[in-house]
């Protein structure tokens, strides 16, 4: 088995791979994420693996199986390359003539992706208006990746940013280029991994420090960091290894959730592999320089992706965050210094080497430097991951990239920041995304999850959704955690429910202030942000629920009625679809809904094609 | 040593040394629950939260947690914690109002409402029973298990544990096993009587068999003052 011994042999190997490398041989690549699996990716490479046995095909078009590529919304798709041709929902059938067409160096036509505004089919990939307006600096590389070949890692430039670094062998100065980098920790506070790493480097400890990677992703509906584990583990280790030989960490532990079982396969493979060529270790190529990463599963509790809560977590013990100071950089995994950083930074740090930290700072504005990938879910054409400097203006995501409103009806305002984010209403979506700008306006960056909403949306709802996940994720240590985030649940519930009044309105907002003041970590200091900032920007949509028992979304049941106006043709489709028989009426009549039975659940509007089922 | 201010008295202390020790030893009151003598510091309640740092940085923390530092400028009673306080209060009793410190501890912060719905909990999780078994009794029969909602104080799966001396020292510590006295309204969540209302002689009809002990009696003055002396 190869083992590199020095730089020189890394280089050597380096240089093999990159003459080995055959760019012109056309590849079929497919995003096989989680995302990319569940909508039937593992189909496709069947299909692709056996159509190039039977036809002999093997010598002339390769395939790789890479993580995901972001356009989750048109997943299960194809890339072929080096042309750039991308198949949107390609099915076994599909895949088939792919097969063929590709070896044919044809194209599809029938099968591109239809640019929904023009009507037209894009060929590209990186035409596609959600591609196009991106700056896929770590996201680009999962394309180019198998994340299970160590070797596809080394020919896209991998590990040698390490190389260099140990080449250059001074660990202030990688130190000093993470600060001149400018990069912000991507997992919430923003905080600059530079100082950071400072601080853990002037530790004095002689029986060990240590560097963790933070893979706890807890937010609903937020899957960037999976994304990366999944499609280049390689860059978050060899993101660490340059952060131990910077700070003099001797150990390294990922902690990531179970529910990504995926990711941790490949992050167990890409670890043994990077031990075998010498990578990772004792003595790492032969620079004298020792540093192991071992992994740590997490049982999936929302609050462990707090620092010292997962400090504690690790070290075997119930998650639940202390007090701090002592900073975990004082006193961390079993008392000794420890630096935490999420995914996303880790992933940073060999893009920060291999291009110079000089030109990362210039991406973005003025102490926000570099990219960010935000997951983008909700009410748009295209979900998926983005990958945008910061500072781009949450209108560039939402309508350009996001491609605006799913539906006819208009988008009314974007979450970001996971749980206990806030709600960003649409006429303010020409703020620029970055952690100064959103935290002003009472949202915060957090891991970057995007959650857009439209009119069919109830404010009332959102916070109330929020609050029950952070009342069920809360620690439970703090009382007022604890109880505040139930209260404020009932009290959301009240209200949604038609049973809130006024004095409670006041009540709420108080409570959440104090919430705010007196819990101990992020989670209960952010908790009442989905509360404040509805209130703050759509105080009419609670007033109209106490008020007028009224929900102007047409979304809290207890305040909504259905019924069936003069559009209805008589077509018997709401009937049938009615789980409770609630709709009466014979072919060509106008049909009635039995409010006594309606258990509001909107399947009749949702199957209607008159309009005819309104929402009062 | 370190230097820090307090409420802007200056005061030295020993590094390690809580801003709740360093207050109490100036004698500023900081009303606390879930801190005893003797049990590490845990910060549960945060009742005893104060403020430090000024303008824009100025923030609420746990007193009875949080060390001093060089430099530092605490106080103990801005109008924040004491809102904060309040509020802890109220939703304590809105929890927990069959316990004796907590309806002493409301009232003695004037704490006169309780707008949320009414609970009657038994435990308030400020985990004083937990330390108490584990540093004192050396025993660690009972711990913490669940989170938010479903968090509870108990023994391994419920079932008798074996390092269990029976010494009641869980008991002992309980604020929330500390009964209050119930007036004669057990129903309301704050408590009605002497701490907080008006004394018993005012409400005569309540207090048939009650004797009073004043003497003077206030309120018999002023009854008698308004009544044309
Ligand atoms: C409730 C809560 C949950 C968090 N979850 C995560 C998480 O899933 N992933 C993460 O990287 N950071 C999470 N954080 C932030 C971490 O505490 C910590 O700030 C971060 O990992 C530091 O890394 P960075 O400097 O690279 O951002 C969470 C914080 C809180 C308060
Ligand atoms: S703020 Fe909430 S989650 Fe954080 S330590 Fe306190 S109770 Fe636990
Ligand atoms: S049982 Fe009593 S002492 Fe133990 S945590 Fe609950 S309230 Fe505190
Ligand atoms: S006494 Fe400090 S938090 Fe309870
Ligand atoms: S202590 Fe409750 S009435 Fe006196």
């Amino acid at each position: 088995m190869l083992q590199l011994n020095s730089i020189e042999d890394f280089n050597e190997l380096r240089r093999r791979l990159l003459t080995d490398q055959n760019g012109k041989i056309p590849t079929i690549v497919i995003s096989a994420g989680t995302c990319g699996q569940a909508s039937g990716a593992n189909d496709l490479i069947r299909i692709t693996k056996r159509e190039l046995l039977n036809n002999n095909l093997t010598g002339r078009v390769k395939y790789r199986i890479t993580g995901c590529h972001g356009f989750c919304e048109m997943e299960p798709s194809i890339l072929v390359q080096p042309r750039g041709t991308f198949y949107p929902k390609v099915n076994m059938e599909k895949m088939i003539r792919i097969v063929e067409a590709v070896n044919q160096g044809k194209v599809l036509e029938d099968l591109l992706f239809v640019d929904p505004d023009t009507g037209k089919r894009i060929e590209k990939q990186n035409d596609l208006p959600f591609y196009r307006n991106q700056v896929r600096t770590i996201l680009a590389s999962n394309e180019n990746i198998d994340p299970i070949r160590i070797y596809d890692y080394i020919q896209n430039d991998g590990y040698s940013a390490l190389a260099a670094v140990l080449e250059w062998n001074e660990p202030e100065w990688v130190i000093d280029e993470v600060k001149v980098s400018g990069l912000r920790g991507r997992g919430g506070a923003g905080f600059p991994t530079g100082v950071k790493w400072g601080l853990l480097a002037e530790q004095k400890n002689g029986s060990g420090k240590y560097l963790v990677c933070n893979a706890d992703e807890g937010d609903p509906g937020a899957y960037m960091d999976r994304s990366v584990l999944e499609g280049n583990p390689h860059s978050i280790i060899e993101g660490m290894i340059i952060g131990s030989f910077a700070t003099g960490a001797t150990e390294g532990v990922i902690y990531i959730r179970a529910e990504y079982p995926l990711a941790i396969k490949h992050l167990i493979i890409a670890l043994r592999r990077a031990r075998e060529l010498g990578l990772l270790g004792e003595n790492i190529l032969g620079s004298g320089f020792s540093f192991d990463i071992s992994l740590v599963k997490g049982a999936g509790a929302f609050v462990c992706g707090e620092e010292t809560a997962l400090i504690r977590s690790v070290e075997g013990k119930m998650g639940e965050p202390r007090q701090r100071p002592p900073f975990p950089v004082q006193k961390g995994i079993e008392d000794k210094p420890t630096a935490i950083n999420n995914v996303e930074t880790w992933a940073n740090i060999p893009i920060i080497f291999r291009n110079g930290a000089e030109k990362y700072s210039k991406i973005g504005p003025e102490g926000n430097s570099g990219t960010k990938i935000f997951s983008i879910v909700g009410k748009v054409k295209n979900t998926g991951l983005v990958e945008v400097p910061m500072g781009t203006k949450i209108n560039e995501i939402v309508n350009n990239i996001g491609g605006g409103s799913v539906s006819k009806t208009p988008i009314k305002a974007v979450q970001t920041g996971g749980p206990s984010g806030g709600c960003i209403p649409a006429n303010m979506f020409d703020l620029s995304i970055d952690y100064d700008s959103l935290s002003k306006v009472g949202s915060i960056m957090g891991s970057g999850g995007m959650i857009v909403m439209d009119e069919n949306t109830c404010m009332v709802d959102v916070a109330k959704y929020f609050m029950n996940f952070l009342k069920d994720e809360s620690c439970g240590k703090c009382f007022t955690c604890r109880k505040g985030t139930q209260r404020m649940y009932e009290i959301l519930d009240d209200i949604s429910s038609g049973k809130g009044t006024l004095e409670q309105l006041d009540l709420l907002e108080e409570l959440a202030y104090v919430v705010k003041d007196t819990t101990m970590c992020g989670l209960g200091q952010t908790a009442p942000n989905p509360v404040l900032s509805t209130l703050g920007y759509f105080k009419d949509e609670y007033e109209a629920h106490i008020k007028e028992k009224r929900c102007p979304a047409g979304v809290c049941k207890e305040l909504i009625t259905f019924s069936i106006n003069e559009n209805c043709t008589g077509c018997l489709v709401c009937l049938r679809s009615c789980p409770e028989n609630a709709i009466t009426g014979s072919k060509q009549e106008l049909h009635i809904i039995n409010q006594d039975k309606c258990i509001k659940c909107a399947a009749c509007k949702s199957v209607c094609k008159f309009d005819a089922v309104d929402v009062i | 040593m370190i230097n820090l201010t307090i409420n802007g008295l200056k005061i030295s202390v020993e590094e390690g040394t809580t801003i709740l020790e360093a207050s109490t030893f100036l004698g500023f009151p900081i009303p606390t629950l879930c801190n005893m003598e003797g049990l590490s510091p845990y910060g549960a309640c945060r009742l005893c939260v104060v403020e430090i740092e000024e303008g824009t940085n100025a923030k609420l923390v746990t007193s009875c947690t949080y060390l001093a530092e060089e430099g530092l400028k605490v106080k103990t009673a801005s109008s924040r914690v004491i809102k904060a306080r309040k509020m802890i209060l109220e939703l304590m009793l809105a929890s927990c109002p069959q316990s004796k410190i907590i309806q002493d501890l409301a009232s003695t912060h004037e704490v006169r409402q309780q707008r949320f719905k009414q609970e009657y909990e038994d435990c308030i999780l400020c985990g004083l029973c937990v330390r108490m078994c584990e540093e004192q009794m050396m025993a660690k029969a009972i711990g913490f298990r669940g989170r938010g909602e479903n968090r509870t104080v108990g023994s391994p799966f419920d079932s008798k544990s074996e390092v269990c001396r029976l010494c009641g020292g869980c008991m002992y510590v309980c604020p929330a096993c500390q009964l209050r006295c119930t007036y004669n309204e057990p129903e309301k969540a704050i408590c009605g009587g002497c701490a907080n209302l008006s004394p018993p002689c005012i409400e005569k009809e309540k207090f048939d068999d009650m004797m009073c002990y004043m003497e003077p009696c206030v309120s018999c003055e002023i009854e008698k003052f308004n009544n044309g002396g």
